[in-house]
């Protein structure tokens, strides 16, 4: 509550002026607390910044971190035809037993499909749409999904069901009458090889820029 | 100090019974009796006895003594509640009960599981064939965890639908919104942990799902993996994520959660209507607008 006296009093009183605090020099421009205070948080942060950064380091570190290139062999030359896949099983990650290993279903190019004789294909079985085992299925001459009803053509297109994309395929090379299985590369629908890409991500044209290549993935063949 | 006294602290006043007049020197003189015939003079044993029923308030009493927990404790268990509380406003309570279940019964998981991917299968066959009530420990630990996804959409179903989301308490609906996100991180993670055909390729179409968002979804997934494909490091990393880095963020939330359901009470059901004071003016005077309120007579 203020009276009458006390604005007068208050209006003649001569400004207060704030009482300086210790330390003070002529012409300072920052007080010792704030500097104090500047400094101590600084700090504060650099130690915390110096714990955090590399334990995020340690658990981001696999994103770009590519893998020894892997080959293995799966078969004689003459073990595969144009007409017909031969399914093989290989490792694909190593060091977790039967989980780090995959099926893929190999043949030799189709001169009937524009495709060279002399080259073998591997087909992933790995479904496209979620990542299920696709089979194929030799009386329809296609592969399907049995998660969501995914339906592939013979040489691996979408034909039906939830799938975005062609299957992916395996590198393949020929060494000492072998044929050799290597890293995996996904396709456009083109089937134009690409890096390879996870189940669910769409590829070629725009999609190349959403779901970016990952650094973890092989150059394409 | 009597053992009474030291009980009667632990409870609000407003709860604790009025102190009978005369009696126990409650402002008062002593009663007459006592004066004239003071009590017979206790043996060592009874004496002893009688410190031994003092113990447990006692030590309660030094405690409060040194934390003042009692004010805190009658504080948030003794809050008011709105009339018209009823069964569907224990469906948080649950969930806690359940994140609890879940949390026991995972420790002692823990002490027989082993996350390696060689392993990990043979260790829970182990748990559920040979160790004493394994199978009982993990069936709990399974099935409460549906228990608790389940409990948390009926308590934000009862919030949503009850409208106690609303003002002040946005903030709790917030929090609660990452609790739901956390526990379905939960479960996902802790699916892939038996390792069994069902574990593996759930976990494959889980991470394959989080894939699907664009630009960083990829990135996720390498992250979620460690590294372009499921291997050893996987299961390692949602052991990891499993029972050790969503556990702390989880109590640290439910601990701010239930903070603010105390600081801010609860809400009452809407079919509750706020009861009038007792002068208010009835509404037909409001209407018609009163001398010296402002509002200007319609007719």
């Amino acid at each position: 509550m203020t009276d009458e006296a006390d604005k007068k009093n208050g209006a003649e009183a001569p400004p207060r002026e704030k009482p300086k605090p210790p330390g003070y020099f002529e012409g300072e421009s920052m007080t010792r607390r704030h500097a104090f205070t500047i400094a101590a948080q600084g700090l504060g942060g650099l130690a915390g910044a110096a714990i955090v950064l590399p334990a995020v380091g340690f658990a981001v570190a696999p994103i770009f971190h590519r893998g020894k290139e892997r080959w293995e062999a799966v078969g004689p030359l003459g073990d595969f035809t144009a007409d017909t896949y031969r399914q093989v099983v290989f490792t694909e990650t190593e060091g977790i037993g039967d989980a780090g290993k995959t099926t893929a279903y190999v043949r030799r190019g189709s001169k009937e499909l524009g495709e060279d004789p002399k080259a073998f294909i591997a087909v992933s079985n790995r479904c496209v749409h979620l990542g299920c085992p696709v089979r194929f299925v030799e009386a329809a001459g296609n592969f399907i999904c049995p998660c969501h009803g995914g339906v592939y053509d013979f040489q691996g297109k979408r034909i039906g069901g939830p799938p975005v994309r062609p299957l992916d395929q395996f590198q393949v090379r020929t060494s000492a009458g072998q044929v050799e299985l290597g890293p995996r590369f996904s396709v456009t629908s083109q089937l134009e090889p690409v890096r390879a890409r996870d189940p669910g991500e769409f590829t070629g044209g725009i999609w190349e820029y959403l779901y970016p290549p990952r650094p973890s993935t092989f150059p394409p063949p | 100090m009597s053992k009474l006294d030291k009980l009667d602290k632990l409870i609000p006043a407003p709860l604790r019974k009025p102190a009978k007049p005369g009696a126990n020197g409650a402002k008062g003189e002593a009663p007459a009796d006592l004066k004239t015939s003071p009590p017979e003079r206790k043996g060592h044993s009874a004496r002893l006895a009688d410190q031994a029923k003092e113990a447990p308030v006692d030590a309660l009493a030094w405690v409060d003594q040194r934390t003042a927990a009692s004010g805190f404790l009658t504080g948030m268990l003794y809050r008011k509640v709105p009339k018209g509380t009823n069964w569907f406003y224990t469906l948080g309570s649950a969930t806690l009960f359940a994140f609890i279940v879940q949390a026991t019964t995972g420790v002692f998981l823990a002490m027989f599981y082993t996350p390696s991917t060689t392993q990990a299968y043979a260790s829970i066959s182990h748990i559920n064939n040979d160790v004493f009530l394994g199978a009982f420990v993990h069936g709990m630990h399974k099935w409460g965890s549906s228990v608790m996804v389940i409990l948390i959409f009926l308590h934000m179903g009862r919030t949503f639908f009850f409208g106690a989301y609303k003002y002040p308490r946005e903030l709790n609906w917030v929090i609660g919104v990452v609790l739901l996100i956390l526990t379905m991180t939960m479960a996902f993670t802790g699916y892939l942990l038996p390792f069994d055909q069902r574990s593996f390729w759930a976990s494959v179409v889980g991470i394959n799902i989080n894939g699907t968002g664009p630009v960083l979804g990829p990135y996720l997934s390498d992250f979620l993996r460690a590294g372009p494909e499921l291997g050893a490091t996987t299961l390692s990393r949602f052991y990891a994520i499993h029972m050790l880095l969503l556990p702390g963020a989880i109590i640290a939330l439910i601990g701010a959660h239930l903070y603010l359901v105390v600081k801010l009470g609860t809400t009452a059901p809407p079919w509750m209507h706020a009861e009038k004071p007792k002068n208010a003016m009835p509404a037909r005077q409001l209407d018609a607008g009163v001398e010296g309120n402002g509002a200007s007579p319609t007719s």
